[in-house]
């Protein structure tokens, strides 16, 4: 069975939960991707600016020294830290902004929590000459000030969101809001594999070329499959980029690793996976941080990307057909993973990623010796210099 | 017969329109939420929209939004929101939906949740972020227990989704007067006549409007129109106006009796 089915459904999760205003859009969009999405000029444009202006392929750098330290793994990292823009959130918001074109949109939104998907989108929109404005929770322009200075050098209106716990989850109901307001010119870039149909698998389209490259690369430097891969989980658009490409390579193990903040068991975490409720949120059914009254929990993570209650519908079906292992790493060890990088291979990596890093020393415990793992180095860590020297 | 279908039979017969008022549960707190229900109710409102608080109300407006955050800092629940409507059940027959996200009632479950709702006398049911696709198992758990299942129309709304969404909506149609969310507007778009009239055409399913209703001379506007007013932020603005008096509840009503008056 290949997901999502054409409604828009990964099993029993995903699908299109949104205001009616939308609904009409939303199957406008969904013509329009899965035409694109077979048409030859649009994949060579799409390729074109990977490639010329994005900075692709990335190189996929085996970490001697990391691996030396770790004994057990050899640890191959997929740089997209070296994009353009310093994260895999370009891939995503080059693809959404020419189908915004060919839907003749003349102005973008998005949300962003860290910064790396408004400074991506604010890029591209600079890129082709379109009006940008991006929401972003009022706490978090405090933890990513670098980041919104960017953006605004881009020449997008970066606009403050005040509202609930004033991060991530927030900013997605505000840019929500906004695109219920002005849908006939409006374009909502969506920074992960999250949202209603057909962002998910729109963004998955987008982002598949990391693991499609990966896995290229991979066989070429060891004749063989790696035995893991290994990603953070926010929304999960790096994971499931990742991912998806080893999908049938059943003995290819997936781990997604989500930010368990000051501690799974203190509730302020940002792993829906770990915590096991299902719900519905920013038009998708998929794992939710919620109350027992059905009221969507306010998450926590070091990593502002990361800080997010719900997460993409299909890292939720990964989970439940077991294709996927979903595991956590504290702020603590975050920061712990970041260093760990920094001194043994020369890359400080983003906070979000150091979540992948760190969990390296748990996985390296558990496995046979001179296994191999793919970990997806999902952004650098320039834009967190801050916010780290806050908490080192 | 459902209080819902029985009221737009007796409007139908005495030729008149529905004011339907909006309240957020719990704003400023569940009894003076119960008491302005009784109040509107003589006040010539004919059917509650009874907001349920929610974390992420994302088709909803600045006031709203606060609202929310007002009850849900008071502790409200949905627990607590179905047993002041069994409370209100007692005093009054006056028809209730609530308007709630989908999560709530997800995560409550939706066949426990209408056997329930039911028992407290709840009569209907609006959810903004549930489209008819996602809602079978919704819809036919409310049929069961013989709750309405309002559904909405927007202008950007195509025409061939229009008996999808018709066909899957029982007590009234909610057409959206504007694309945007909840809130106080000075003018509505002029494009919502044409519309509804073009519903009324094809069902003969109530269609209200709201979204953007807030004066009177709006009330009687839409009221030319449609078979239902609905006004939500306007009375919500009122109650934070008098927020903290003594006589907030006949403040608020009298407030709303001159939108009632209108139509
Ligand atoms: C570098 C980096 N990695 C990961 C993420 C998390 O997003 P996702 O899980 O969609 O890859 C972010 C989000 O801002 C990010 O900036």
């Amino acid at each position: 069975m290949t997901v999502p089915d054409k409604t828009g459904h990964f099993g029993e999760f995903g699908g299109k939960y949104v205001p009616e205003t939308l609904m009409t859009l939303l199957s406008d969009l969904e013509k329009t991707f899965f035409s694109l999405r077979k048409d030859k000029t649009f994949r060579k444009e799409f390729v074109e600016y990977l490639k010329e202006y994005a900075g692709r392929p990335t190189n996929l750098y085996h970490a001697k020294r990391l691996s030396k330290q770790l004994k057990t793994l050899k640890v191959y990292l997929k740089r997209e830290d070296l994009l353009h823009t310093g994260a895999h959130k370009i891939n995503n918001t080059l693809g959404q902004i020419l189908v915004a074109k060919r839907m003749g949109k003349t102005r973008i939104i998005a949300e962003t929590g860290a910064g790396q998907h408004g400074v991506a989108t604010a890029t591209a929109a600079a890129l082709f000459g379109l009006k940008c404005v991006v929401y972003m929770g009022a706490e978090d322009i405090k933890r990513q000030a670098l980041n919104v200075f960017r953006m605004q050098l881009l020449g997008t209106e970066v606009v403050p969101v005040t509202s609930g716990s004033q991060t991530l989850k927030d900013a997605m109901n505000e840019a929500i809001r906004d695109w219920v307001t002005n849908v006939r010119d409006t374009f909502y870039i969506i920074g992960s594999v999250a949202g209603p149909h057909p962002y998910p698998l729109m963004v998955r389209e987008f982002q598949v070329v990391i693991g499609q490259e990966a896995r290229k690369q991979f066989q070429q430097k060891e004749k063989k499959l790696p035995d893991y891969l290994l990603a953070c989980v926010g929304g999960g658009s790096n994971a499931m980029g990742l991912f998806h490409s080893f999908f049938n390579d059943k003995k290819v193990k997936m781990i997604g690793v989500e930010a368990a903040g000051l501690g799974l068991n203190t509730g302020q975490h940002s792993a829906p996976l770990a915590d096991g409720g299902v719900g519905v949120l920013h038009g998708s059914k998929s794992g939710l941080m919620q109350t027992k009254d059905g009221q969507v929990r306010v998450a926590h993570s070091v990593a502002a990307g990361l800080d997010y209650p719900g997460v993409g519908p299909e890292h939720a079906y990964y989970q439940k057909i077991g294709r996927a292992q979903y595991v956590s790493v504290t702020d603590k060890e975050a920061i712990k993973g970041l260093k760990l990088l920094s001194k043994t291979e020369g890359i400080i990596p983003a906070l979000e990623t150091a979540h992948a890093i760190a969990y390296l020393e748990k996985l390296a415990k558990k496995v046979k010796k001179k296994s191999t793992v793919i970990v997806c180095l999902s952004g650098r860590g320039d834009k967190d210099m801050e916010a780290i020297k806050e908490v080192i | 017969m459902n209080r819902i279908d029985q009221k737009f039979k007796e409007l139908k017969e005495r030729k008149k329109k529905a004011f339907i008022a909006f309240l957020t549960a719990g704003d400023p707190n569940l009894k003076t939420t119960g008491e302005m229900v009784v109040s509107f109710e003589k006040a010539g409102v004919d059917i509650i929209e009874l907001g349920v608080p929610f974390s992420d109300p994302l088709a909803d407006g600045p006031t709203i939004q606060a609202a929310s955050q007002r009850a849900l800092q008071k502790g409200v629940t949905l627990e607590k929101i179905l047993a002041s409507v069994r409370k209100i059940r007692r005093k009054t027959n006056i028809p209730v939906a609530l308007m709630t996200y989908y999560n709530p009632i997800f995560h409550y479950g939706e066949e426990r949740f209408m056997s329930k709702a039911r028992a407290c006398g709840v009569d209907g049911l609006i959810v903004p972020d549930l489209p008819p696709e996602e809602a079978s198992g919704f819809i036919k758990a409310a049929r069961a227990q013989d709750i309405s299942t309002v559904f909405f129309l927007a202008p950007t709304t195509s025409k061939n989704r229009v008996p999808k969404i018709v066909k899957a909506s029982t007590g009234f149609i909610y057409y959206v007067s504007l694309t945007g969310v909840t809130g106080v507007r000075q003018s509505l778009p002029k494009d919502f006549v044409g519309d509804v009239k073009a519903v009324q055409n094809v069902t003969d399913k109530p269609v209200c409007v709201g979204f953007g209703v807030s004066n009177a001379r709006q009330v009687k506007a839409v009221g030319k129109v449609a078979d239902g007013v609905i006004v939500g932020s306007a009375i919500i603005k009122e109650i934070q106006k008098n927020a903290g008096k003594e006589d907030l509840v006949r403040n608020v009503t009298r407030f709303v009796r001159s939108l009632t008056r209108a139509l």
